[in-house]
């Protein structure tokens, strides 16, 4: 059997040898080069744009611009199944090109050139007019009356409001005898900063629209591009090479429709649409920053009466995944740590920012930054052992929630707190580091996380797969499902060779989405590409199977209820007797003078489940008081992400979760000018994304608690490791110093701030940040 | 996409100058580790670059008869790092070097580039500063020396023509011999990454040890317009019995030398803190490398 096994990734020689091919490999040298006229106020309106001296630049093709923009197609960017019914729609409000400036980047023309250098010198001639207008950088003022409005449908520019009142909050609160514990908690914007920077280029064949690009989500970009440019779906043809990383990034639509646009522009040669990296920091997406503040009654043994949580959510300047990320914290912060007293609201708020995405973990490693840091505020304030608090109201086994209509049959919090604990001699550390004096001082501390995989019940969840019988026996294997890094082909390999029962080394897959040839799929996001991609590959494989089998039947003359397919033969179920060779059934299905036939299958599962996927996080910290610095010791993640299709792949999925909370809570953030709108640290220099050298060893533990409905026991593993590193930082901080940070990055600054404040460092003048 | 209008190779330093002056816009390119990401930022548009990588003679670490060492301007970071003539003589030289940016960086990126490129975040030259390095120029009139303290006039301003060409840096034996230091770089990251401070000691002690004899210490990093020495931290401890006071009043002094202001990336307040209990822990390390003991 194939799953279960590290079994080598399907792609690891060719992306070892350089031979995998992406966009750019694709893309041929004669094509044009378009760059993005980006606007440089945070709000405003364009009065002109002039390029007459950009147009004499060597080299120039075309110089569009906003106004060159005639047919107004408005269209939403989240790489989301449609939505037939308008109200539940993502939001359509992107031009591919527009006037009304909602955020400094905003994209208000565009170059395409024979060379990039012409290109560059052309964008550095543009002179741009703008009418300009106050704007707005921060949620809750953006809310305020007054305050510069973005979008004329969203007055005071809340997008969405979330209203949840479950029991009665304020008789709960009002128990005798409880403690109030609030806080405010903050997490920062973030960009995805995948290695291969947003890429595509269009062109056009046989009077259709070849577009090829660096997606998560190749048949949402069909869609998109298609009603952006107001043409059919079937004009354009949409291919998803391999792709360097995407974390939510590129499950956006982003300048596929103006790259396709530009194309068409240009007669139909080929344009190419490569971002920089200093333009991908805040021209595509970004981690919507939360603002959260959180209010606990608790009684004196540890458990909850009543709890409140406010939430804003900051959307940036357009409406792009939207409420959606604030709507995926809820059912965390009301699932994690049940209670009947509960009072939830939670805004969605436009701001003249860059816009935020999707980005891996959803809105969950930002409620969760809020709920743990709260969970061990609330601990201090009962003196109570942080993780006891948690152990006492955590979700329990059998918990049943009505809208996912899913249960929790294993008590995973505590068969993963158990095994991270012994890893980490927690409570052996927990006493050591307990009162402790000096400049030097470590600390260890904890945090879970709560996450649900894949969209059902609430959004479509389906998946499609093909699969042909090739004449050595081997089998082709397509599907929806897309590749991005993260191993999805490997497992599709090995739940598809198990599924038909031929050695994982004869299962071929096309990688490569084409929406021409490949099957249908939603694309990778949630956490979904193995859970959503199991279904179909058994429903499919089971279907080649007793294909395989009738065909079998009739060649040997035995019943194919008596037969089955094992490790690429037909054998005999009662004795394992090998019959037939697949390989020499493949020839004659294929070449039979009387009887020929293709044997392949194909077919779709519609997917109502989403299993939740659980599990800890333990850090050890040391901290230097005096320099501000956190030094991260150990750190350890354990999951409960069901069966493991392939053990290697999954702790290397939580080896680069657990890298990007790493750099989510010490150093990570986009900042703004607040005078100007201007992002300051768009490259990679001064936005510290970490290095290997800062990082400690990162352990990953799994307990695997089978998933009833799922088609291999597996559960999502894409996003949860990143959730609960940061407050597992800032927890063992905590314990080291007894400062508990509220806000991230916990950076030299913060830190400094935060100790100058707890009396750890004396105070000099001048200690705020200004700009 | 590089702005790249012409590209001379010279063979020798001559060639080179005869280069740069037949071509007044030119710039040289050593390793290419500043001038190419200026280029790429848009920084340097239409360049012309003369490139002095070739010239061997410009390459390599030796000693002479005087024992005054000669590090030649295109000697790589990476080289620095384990030079066993820099590693007995001045380790912290090569701790910087070994602390620039990544390995690729310090394979590429040559001494010469840091300290002409006059960056105020240059890792090499507050501990080149720390040792008193000299600097051998060569231009159309010849060859010239002048210390390094003298050679950074301004922010990105220095003490050079441009048609001269750095040959090589050069550490008198009476600025090494009877010294101990140490450096240290710190910055949000562990690599890849700009210094927030960047500090040199180094201390030569008295026969009995009880005394600084000399001190010399320097900084870079967002501390200044430009890496420099902190004369009242030197002068504050030079001729001082070693005692438990001497590394606070330091760094009290080393304070008074540095400049950070406040700016989105940090605050002063912030640097101060840093720069502060940075010098603090380098003058203790370099007395306890020169063998000195300080009772607290
Ligand atoms: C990713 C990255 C990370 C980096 N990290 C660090 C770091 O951690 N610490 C650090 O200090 N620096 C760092 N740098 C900057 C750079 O690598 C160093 O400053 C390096 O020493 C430059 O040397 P070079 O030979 O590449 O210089 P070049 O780019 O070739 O030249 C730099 C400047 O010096 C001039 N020049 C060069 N050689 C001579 C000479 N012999 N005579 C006269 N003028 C000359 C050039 O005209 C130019 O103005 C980094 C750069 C990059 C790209």
């Amino acid at each position: 059997m194939a799953v279960g096994k590290s079994e080598k990734r399907v792609d690891a020689y060719d992306k070892v040898t350089g031979k995998a091919q992406y966009t750019d490999d694709l893309c041929d040298s004669g094509a044009y080069v378009a760059r993005v006229l980006h606007a440089a106020v945070a709000h405003g309106k364009v009065l002109s744009i002039d390029t007459s001296e950009a147009e004499k630049v060597e080299g120039v093709v075309k110089i569009l611009t906003c106004f060159d923009l005639k047919e107004k197609h408005y269209y939403a960017t989240p790489g989301h199944p449609w939505v037939a019914d308008t109200k539940f729609r993502d939001i359509e409000d992107r031009l591919i090109l527009t006037d009304m400036v909602r955020f400094y980047g905003d994209d208000i023309g565009a170059v395409v050139a024979e060379n990039a250098l012409a290109a560059a010198r052309a964008l550095d001639l543009i002179k741009v007019r703008y009418e300009e207008y106050p704007f707005v950088m921060d949620v809750q003022e953006a809310m305020k009356d007054g305050a510069p409005q973005l979008h004329s449908r969203y007055p005071g520019n809340v997008l969405e409001h979330t209203e949840i009142r479950d029991g009665d909050y304020a008789t709960a609160a009002a128990e005798p005898g409880l403690v109030k514990v609030e806080g405010w908690y903050e997490t920062q914007t973030m960009q995805h900063c995948h290695i291969e920077n947003f890429i595509c280029f269009a062109e056009m064949r046989e009077q259709r629209i070849r577009l090829v690009t660096s997606t998560q989500v190749p048949h949402v970009v069909r869609r998109v591009v298609a009603q952006a440019l107001g043409l059919d779906c079937g004009q354009i043809r949409v291919i998803k090479p391999y792709v360097g990383g995407g974390f939510g990034n590129k499950q956006d639509i982003l300048y596929e429709p103006l790259c396709a646009w530009l194309c068409l522009q240009c007669g139909g040669h080929a344009v190419r649409l490569d971002v920089p990296r200093e333009e991908t920091f805040y021209c595509n997406r970004v981690r919507h920053a939360f603002r959260m503040h959180l209010v606990s009654w608790m009684r004196p043994d540890g458990s909850f009466a009543a709890r409140k949580l406010e939430l804003w959510s900051d959307q940036g300047a357009y409406a792009s995944h939207g409420h959606a990320v604030a709507g995926a914290a809820i059912p965390a912060f009301r699932q994690l740590y049940p209670c009947a007293d509960m009072e939830i609201d939670a805004w969605t708020v436009f701001t003249n920012k860059t816009v935020a995405g999707a980005m891996r973990g959803y809105g969950i490693p930002q409620i969760t930054w809020a709920m743990e840091c709260h969970m061990d505020d609330i601990a201090a304030a009962l003196g109570m052992e942080p993780l006891e608090v948690r152990r006492r109201s955590l979700m329990p086994v059998g918990y049943w929630d009505p809208v996912s209509r899913k249960a929790l049959n294993d008590d995973s919090f505590k068969q993963c707190l158990d095994r991270a604990m012994e890893i980490t001699d927690y409570v052996q550390k927990r006493r050591e580091y307990r009162n402790q004096t000096g400049n030097l001082r470590r600390g260890i501390g904890a945090a879970v996380f709560w996450f649900d995989t894949g969209v059902a019940p609430v959004v479509l969840e389906t998946s499609s797969c093909r699969m042909t019988l090739n004449q050595d026996g081997s089998l082709q294997l397509q599907l929806g499902e897309t590749e991005i890094g993260q191993g999805a082909d490997t497992v599709f390999c090995q739940m598809a060779a198990d599924t038909v029962g031929v050695p994982f080394d004869r299962v071929h897959i096309l990688s490569f989405q084409d929406t021409d040839v490949s099957p249908f799929g939603t694309g990778a996001y949630a956490s979904r590409q193995t859970h959503a991609a199991g279904f179909s590959i058994r429903r499919t494989g089971l279907q080649l199977k007793a294909l395989i089998l009738d065909r079998a039947e009739k060649l040997i003359r035995i019943p194919a209820s008596n037969l089955d397919v094992r490790n690429g033969k037909i054998v005999r179920i009662s004795d394992g007797f090998e019959m037939m060779d697949l390989g020499a059934l493949a020839k004659d299905v294929l070449y039979n003078r009387t009887d020929s036939d293709h044997l392949s299958a194909e077919s779709t599962s519609l997917i109502n489940t989403s299993p939740y996927t659980l599990g800890c996080t333990i850090a050890e910290v040391e901290v230097d008081i005096a320099l501000c610095k956190i030094k991260v010791l150990n750190l350890v993640n354990c999951h409960d992400a069901g069966v493991l299709i392939n053990p290697a792949l999954a702790e290397a999925q939580v080896h680069g979760g657990m890298s990007m909370g790493l750099g989510y809570g010490l150093s990570e953030k986009l900042l703004f000018d607040p005078k100007t709108g201007r992002p300051l640290n768009n490259n990679l220099l001064d936005y510290k994304l970490l290095t290997c050298a800062d990082h400690p060893e990162l352990k990953a533990e799994f307990v695997q608690n089978p998933e009833p409905f799922s088609a291999f026991g597996e559960k999502g593993l894409g996003e949860t490791p990143v959730c609960a590193v940061a407050p597992a930082i800032r927890s063992a901080v905590l314990c080291a110093t007894g400062v508990g940070l509220n806000e991230i990055p916990m950076d030299p600054q913060n830190l400094y701030d935060s100790f100058v404040k707890a009396g750890l460092i004396p105070r000099r003048e001048g200690s705020a940040c200004t700009i | 996409m590089y702005d790249i209008k012409a590209y001379f190779e010279a063979g020798d330093a001559e060639e080179a100058v005869r280069l740069l002056c037949a071509h007044p816009d030119a710039c040289i390119i050593a390793g290419g580790s500043d001038v190419l990401v200026q280029i790429r930022d848009g920084k340097r548009k239409n360049a012309e670059l003369v490139s002095i990588r070739g010239i061997e003679a410009l390459r390599g670490i030796s000693r002479t008869p005087d024992g005054t060492l000669r590090i030649g301007a295109l000697t790589s970071f990476a080289r620095l790092g384990k030079d066993p003539v820099i590693l007995e003589c001045i380790p912290p030289l090569a701790e910087a070097a070994c602390q620039v940016g990544s390995p690729q960086i310090r394979n590429i990126g040559t001494l010469g580039g840091n300290i002409c490129n006059a960056s105020p975040t240059a890792d090499t030259p507050p501990t080149l500063l720390a040792w008193d390095a000299q600097l051998e120029l060569f231009g159309p009139e010849g060859t010239h020396c002048i210390p390094l303290q003298d050679f950074y006039l301004g922010s990105k301003a220095v003490a050079k023509k441009p048609e001269e060409l750095l040959t090589a840096v050069l550490i008198s034996a009476g600025a090494y011999r009877g010294f101990a230091g140490k450096m240290v770089k710190y910055a949000a990251r562990e690599a890849l990454d700009t210094s927030i401070v960047n500090c040199s000691v180094s201390v030569c002690l008295s026969e009995d040890g009880e005394r600084i004899e000399k001190a010399r210490a320097a900084f870079g990093g967002a501390l200044g317009p430009f890496p420099a020495r902190a004369s009242t931290a030197e002068a504050t401890v030079t001729g001082q019995r070693l005692n438990g006071q001497l590394p606070a009043l330091f760094a009290e002094a080393f304070l008074q030398d540095i400049h950070p202001r406040d700016g989105w990336r940090a605050s002063r307040a912030l640097r101060e803190q840093i720069a502060g209990e940075l010098a603090k822990r380098m003058f203790l390390e370099s007395v306890k490398r020169a063998g000195g003991v300080i009772h607290e």
